[in-house]
């Protein structure tokens, strides 16, 4: 137990940087609400990591579910009046039955077809959103604006830093549980289905209920991360919600590092700022810079950021050890 | 019931169909050979019609700038494999999927950068060589010409000629192809080269419908994705029918509705029901129409 003992105390360390972060002095608004975006990519693409990651379905179109959480949260602040944090567990339910159901038809499809099939899914979901039948719900094409929530209490927080902080609760909780998730049974059941889905079986595993319920828990993780980016984003529409950004999380993911929880932590890093830098870069053609950082991180670190690291702690080690 | 009507939705579904085919032996050729799709097809073939624009508009005649166009592009293909994907032959699929992604997003970058991301018209050569009748435009009859030109053209190739033989070979069996004195790697790079020179064509025949810009061929690229899988994407023929199939069927559907009298789809969402369709069929034939379908040894 010695090992997750130290895991934790890591997790533990990183959170209390996390949670110190916004109140550094020179830390703007703005930069605060990037490091929000970062928590809300991580939180996707640790839901997009445990379908593609551990339980080896392909998927193109988490972005689907990504809009699908931020639409329940804006129609529910909306048009409703909720509060903020009652959508999201309300996100929550409607992607984990919306990815559930999912699942279920893509149990037949694998690798490539399952790329077309969630392909498909990302590019039919803004066309639905723009309807003309639930205009009134969506606000169409124009999408609809969210007013961002004030911090609670009285406390002497800007918006900005409140929102953080909210985002960092619900990210540590989702966290710990993935982590809980993967680490016992279930988790090796998801990894045997991946390696050998045909030995899973014959264990005993019921692979069709798994790997549904696995595209379902990805779906709720990614729509949780929608509703909260939405939030803080304050404003939703169909085009935000191209093929673009699936393609992005599955970018992340494979960047981070699969199969592993702190590489949703490096692979969002990578999403938020990467064209950022880019565009530093050359102003001209940012994205073939962006395209070459993908390729060239791909050869140097053909297992993601997280893989990588491991890889040199490996080396280190050995080296140690040798002398 | 219009019968005219139907018959011409027809034939421009068999032009749109031909261009699906041919893009999706773009992908059966890389796909066969490394068990990859490369998603970077459709804006290599968008960056090669940017090439031919280029060209014509130095004032080089239609026909030399697309033979031309056609030459460059396969050095091109040529050259990425040898200089870029060699790299990755022994990485995990989805590092190569991320490598694809990289190059799409890097020539659609470049594309924008060297022309302007402002809509240019491209010209059709067929205007001028066949008449317009009622049934069907010069473009699409020419359209449906030069691909089955192609499509046979290249049956041939690898059907009876040594290079393609041993083209089939190193896809097929690389080991023993290698052992017999094939060289597997330069095979590989010349099927990329191959697939870039089909997609510049499919690129040219696409352009003088919708203008050309550096977003042209993204849709496309779907569309020949999903013929593919749809015809069984071991199979370079089926690919191709699965092309033609997927053109009449997305007219197919303004057709009914048409019959029907009621537009819920229209246009716009032709596209998401064609696929919606061709995944249906994939639930109930999951290697596609004509695809072999694979027995997994345990």
């Amino acid at each position: 137990m010695a090992g997750i003992d130290k895991n934790l105390r890591w997790a533990g360390i990183v959170l209390l940087l996390a949670i110190l972060l916004p109140f550094i002095p020179g830390v703007s608004d703005y930069r605060i609400f990037q490091l929000t975006l970062v928590l809300v990519y991580a939180i996707a693409l640790l839901g997009l990591n445990v379908l593609t990651g551990y339980n080896g379905q392909f998927s193109l179109g988490h972005g689907a579910f990504y809009a699908v959480g931020a639409y329940v949260a804006a129609i529910m602040m909306d048009k409703w009046g909720m509060p903020y944090y009652a959508t999201v567990p309300a996100a929550a339910v409607v992607c984990l039955v919306v990815g559930f159901l999912f699942g279920l038809p893509a149990l037949r499809l694998e690798g490539h077809y399952l790329a077309l099939a969630t392909f498909a899914l990302a590019l039919a979901v803004p066309q639905m959103l723009k309807h003309k039948s639930i205009e009134y719900w969506t606000g169409g094409v124009q999408g609809i604006v969210i007013i961002k929530p004030d911090p609670p209490f009285g406390l002497p927080l800007s918006q900005d830093q409140w929102l953080y902080l909210f985002t960092l609760f619900v990210l540590a909780i989702l966290f710990l549980c993935a982590w809980n998730l993967l680490r016992g049974r279930t988790g090796r059941a998801l990894v045997a289905i991946r390696d050998h889905h045909m030995a899973a079986d014959t264990m005993g595993i019921n692979t069709a209920l798994y790997k549904s319920l696995t595209f379902g828990v990805s779906a709720m993780y990614t729509g949780v991360a929608g509703a909260l980016g939405a939030i803080a984003i304050q404003f939703v529409a169909p085009d935000s919600f191209t093929i673009l950004l699936s393609i992005s999380l599955l970018v992340g993911v494979v960047i981070g590092g699969l199969a592993s929880i702190p590489g949703a932590i490096f692979g969002a890093l990578f999403i938020v700022y990467t064209p950022n830098i880019a565009s530093d870069i050359s102003k001209a053609a940012p994205w073939a810079i962006y395209g070459i950082f993908l390729i060239v991180f791909m050869y140097l670190m053909p297992t993601g950021i997280w893989g990588g690291l491991r890889k040199l702690a490996a080396m280190i080690r050995a080296r140690r050890n040798a002398s | 019931m219009n019968w005219e009507f139907v018959l011409h939705q027809a034939t421009s579904g068999l032009a749109n169909g031909a261009i699906y085919a041919s893009v999706a032996l773009a992908l059966v050729m890389i796909y066969t050979a490394t068990e990859h799709i490369n998603f970077a097809q459709g804006e290599m073939a968008m960056f090669s019609c940017y090439i031919a624009w280029q060209l014509i508009d130095w004032g080089l005649p239609y026909w030399v700038a697309f033979f031309c166009t056609i030459a460059i592009s396969f050095a091109g293909g040529v050259a990425i494999e040898r200089v870029i994907l060699k790299r990755f032959h022994n990485a995990p699929v989805l590092a190569v999927i991320i490598v694809f992604i990289g190059l799409l997003v890097i020539f659609n970058s470049i594309a924008g950068w060297i022309w302007s991301t402002v809509l240019k018209q491209f010209p059709s050569p067929f205007v001028d060589i066949f008449p317009t009748t009622k049934l069907v435009g010069p473009h699409q009859l020419g359209v449906v010409l030069t691909i089955l030109i192609i499509l046979t053209g290249l049956y041939l190739f690898f059907r009876f000629t040594p290079l393609g033989l041993a083209m089939r070979a190193a896809a097929q069996n690389p080991v023993s192809a290698r052992l017999v004195g094939v060289r597997v790697n330069w095979m590989l790079a010349l099927g990329w080269g191959l697939a870039a020179a089909v997609g510049a064509v499919a690129g040219m025949m696409v352009a003088p419908i919708v203008f050309l810009d550096p977003n042209l061929m993204a849709g496309i690229l779907l569309y020949g994705f999903a013929s593919a899988l749809l015809g069984g994407i071991s199979n370079p023929g089926g690919a191709v029918l699965g092309g033609f199939i997927l053109g009449l069927l997305e007219n197919g559907i303004i057709v009914v509705e048409n019959l029907v009298g009621v537009t819920v789809f229209g246009n716009e969402l032709k596209l998401t029901v064609a696929l919606i369709v061709v995944i249906a069929v994939l639930i109930f034939k999951p290697s596609g129409l004509f695809g072999k379908v694979r027995v997994k040894r345990v």
